[in-house]
């Protein structure tokens, strides 16, 4: 494994409502290396784009507030700093950039690509507006945009989703991120779109040494890219691992339900999915004791007796679980 | 207006072609059109489950709605049960809405907000009927709620009071309420999350079971696609490229497209995704306002010859009722 480039200890990220407090993101802790890529995965409502925003303080504050925690990003507490500091700013797009799931409202309407490309790179480099120009060309050849200068002077409404979503990773491509974080990349766009754009994510982890992490209810997706996985339910992180570890040997009654939730390509009978019972629960008025235990089927008085169970390290590489049960399930 | 068509078969599309036009200036006129549906034709059996798949823009959805007229096709014929319903007049054609539904994509949008669940099924119920129904109309609500998995209290919730999986829950049950012969599920379950789409993909096979329903399953998700239907096509800027049995999907599809798209989607398998080799296919769908001449996806096959770019290929069949539209194969 390479250099430790960004670690999070125990963020926690709540949003105050009329309803209560929300608690998105429930301490929550895990690590990035250099050149890796980790996914981080869930269902609609878990909190793991609040997660993310949390990191460079992307929430709306208020009714958003960041409780506590540790964001370690190059020896640096990036929750020391104010949301509109200095610092932080020079964090976001330089070290720590994002793509969004829908292009068309992360990109300005009424300016051209070239435009929001031009500002973004000379507000992290101090250089005349014809060499970000410049800089703007090459980060669009980067991405394998055809006719990068003529795209230059298009406006976000003429491109399709596909090419949007290139110009948004040609933006972090142009700082030079030293970390990208795709939440839900490619949940909008057409499956062979879809293949493009992630395997253009790929060789730019290999070709620009950065980092990537993939936040997405896609298992697929992660299957084939990510080298580590985090599983969160309801605001916490409910298991951990190698991909390998993760796909084939679940620990958590989620992650199988999850798994097994999949219809799956390559399979001949007309064998019946196995779904989760219920719903995700509302995030405010979390219980005390473990957050699936409504759903979960393998739920014992243990469970229903005792707090949350915290992340547990089980046998395999960096396999950790929250669960106070322990049930294997081989899907080799 | 009877055609003699096999027994078992409940629909049959011949040749259906949609049309939209393109207007500009003042005066509206016409100067190109969309060819959103291009001469297609397919079968669908009784009691079962035929699963259109395509890219965004490939005109599934505008087939599906081809189907119940809820668009006027151009051209082509849809035949339920052998009597064509294109040409039928609309007071006719009203005895054979109640039979064919729809199910729609966005659970969010299809449901009136101002409306709560036990209204919204007593017009389901009543609209279009010959007979009045009375007192047996509570009763009929509740069974309805029971049939799809939801809750007999529900029936005072307003849609915005229901998660994502009720709302389509409530709009099937919705459809259910017509008594249909035949469904036509449009994206049903791509608005919901990982698994709380498996629940309702249960609940549509159940049901199909239950209420020897057929349906014709638009989707862009492969895996579900295969999953719920026994027979696929896949639909390529407007036109069907292949037809064949869904468990043929994964090892015998003939049409580089349909290849294409396979690999394409990613799997839960891990060992076979990492060896897996993965078909790129460059650039993206053309427009269908200019679309390619010839076959429609020549310019980006990579096995593409002279005669691609001229002659479009007719589907035909490669054996085993296993149809496919290419040169090349």
């Amino acid at each position: 494994m390479g250099e430790r480039l960004l670690e999070v200890k125990n963020l926690r990220t709540s949003f105050f409502t009329v309803a209560g407090e929300v608690k998105a993101v429930n301490g929550i802790s895990y690590y990035l290396d250099k050149q890796e890529i980790i996914a981080i995965v869930g269902e609609s409502g878990c909190g793991k784009s609040v997660s993310q925003k949390s990191m460079v303080q992307l929430i709306q504050m208020p009714p958003g507030k960041i409780l506590g925690g540790e964001v370690l990003f190059e020896g640096k507490n990036l929750l020391d700093y104010a949301p509109t500091s200095k610092e932080i700013q020079s964090v976001r797009g330089a070290g720590i950039s994002f793509i969004f799931q829908e292009p068309m409202t992360a990109l300005n309407p009424v300016y051209t690509v070239g435009n929001q490309l031009v500002e973004v790179i000379r507000n992290h480099k101090k250089c005349s507006k014809a060499e970000a120009w410049k800089i703007g060309v090459q980060a669009l050849r980067d991405v394998a945009i055809p006719d990068p200068e003529k795209r230059m002077r298009n406006y976000p409404f003429e491109l399709s989703g596909g090419m949007r979503q290139r110009i948004l990773i040609a933006i972090c491509v142009a700082c030079n991120s030293k970390v990208i974080i795709a939440d839900e990349p490619t949940t909008a766009l057409d499956v062979t779109i879809q293949a493009q754009v992630m395997e253009l994510l790929q060789q730019i982890v290999e070709r620009k040494k950065t980092s990537l992490v993939i936040v997405t209810h896609n298992l697929g997706l992660v299957t084939r890219y990510a080298q580590r996985i985090y599983v969160m339910y309801a605001g916490r992180i409910i298991e951990s691992g190698t991909t390998e570890e993760l796909i084939t040997k679940p620990r958590h009654p989620y992650t199988k339900g999850l798994l097994n939730s999949v219809p799956k390509l390559d399979q001949t009978g007309s064998e019946k999915l196995i779904p989760i019972d219920g719903t995700p629960p509302s995030l405010v008025n979390l219980p005390d004791q473990c957050a699936f235990l409504p759903r979960c089927p393998y739920a014992c008085d243990k469970c229903r007796n005792s707090m949350f169970p915290e992340l547990r390290s089980v046998e395999g590489e960096n396999h950790f679980v929250a669960c106070h049960r322990d049930i294997v399930e081989d899907r080799t | 207006m009877k055609a003699t068509v096999a027994n078992d078969t409940i629909l049959k599309v011949e040749n259906l072609e949609m049309l939209f036009p393109l207007t500009k200036g003042l005066l509206s006129r016409q100067y190109a059109s969309v060819r959103a549906v291009d001469n297609i034709s397919f079968e669908v059996t009784k009691g079962k489950t035929f699963g259109l798949v395509g890219e965004s823009g490939c005109g599934k959805t505008t087939t599906g709605k081809c189907i119940l007229r809820i668009l006027e096709p151009t051209a082509g014929r849809v035949l339920y049960n052998g009597v064509d319903i294109t040409k039928m007049p609309r007071k006719e054609l009203k005895q054979y809405r109640r039979e064919l539904q729809m199910i729609f994509q966005d659970p969010y949008g299809s449901l009136d907000p101002r409306q709560s669940a036990s209204s919204m099924l007593k017009e389901a119920l009543t609209i279009g009927q010959t007979k009045k129904l009375t007192g047996e109309i509570n009763d009929r609500i509740e069974e309805l709620l029971v049939l799809v998995g939801l809750n007999t209290e529900m029936k005072v919730r307003y849609p915005h009071e229901l998660s994502g999986g009720q709302r389509q829950r409530l709009g099937i049950a919705r459809a259910l309420a017509c008594d249909p012969k035949l469904i036509v599920c449009d994206e049903p379950v791509s608005a919901l999350d990982v698994s709380i789409q498996a629940q309702i993909i249960n609940l549509f096979e159940r049901l199909q079971e239950e209420l020897e329903l057929t349906y014709v399953f638009v989707a862009h998700d492969l895996a579900v696609v295969r999953h719920i239907a026994e027979r696929i096509g896949v639909m390529y800027l407007g036109h069907l490229v292949e037809v064949l049995d869904s468990s043929d999907l994964f090892q015998n599809s003939m049409h580089p497209y349909t290849k294409a798209l396979l690999s394409a989607v990613p799997t839960i398998d891990y060992y076979a995704e990492k060896s897996r080799n993965r078909i790129l296919l460059e650039g993206e769908v053309p427009s269908p306002i200019n679309a390619p001449s010839g076959c429609p996806f020549h310019p980006r096959c990579k096995y593409a010859t002279e005669q691609c770019k001229k002659q479009r290929p007719e589907l035909t069949d490669r054996g085993g009722e296993h149809m496919v539209a290419c040169h090349n194969v």
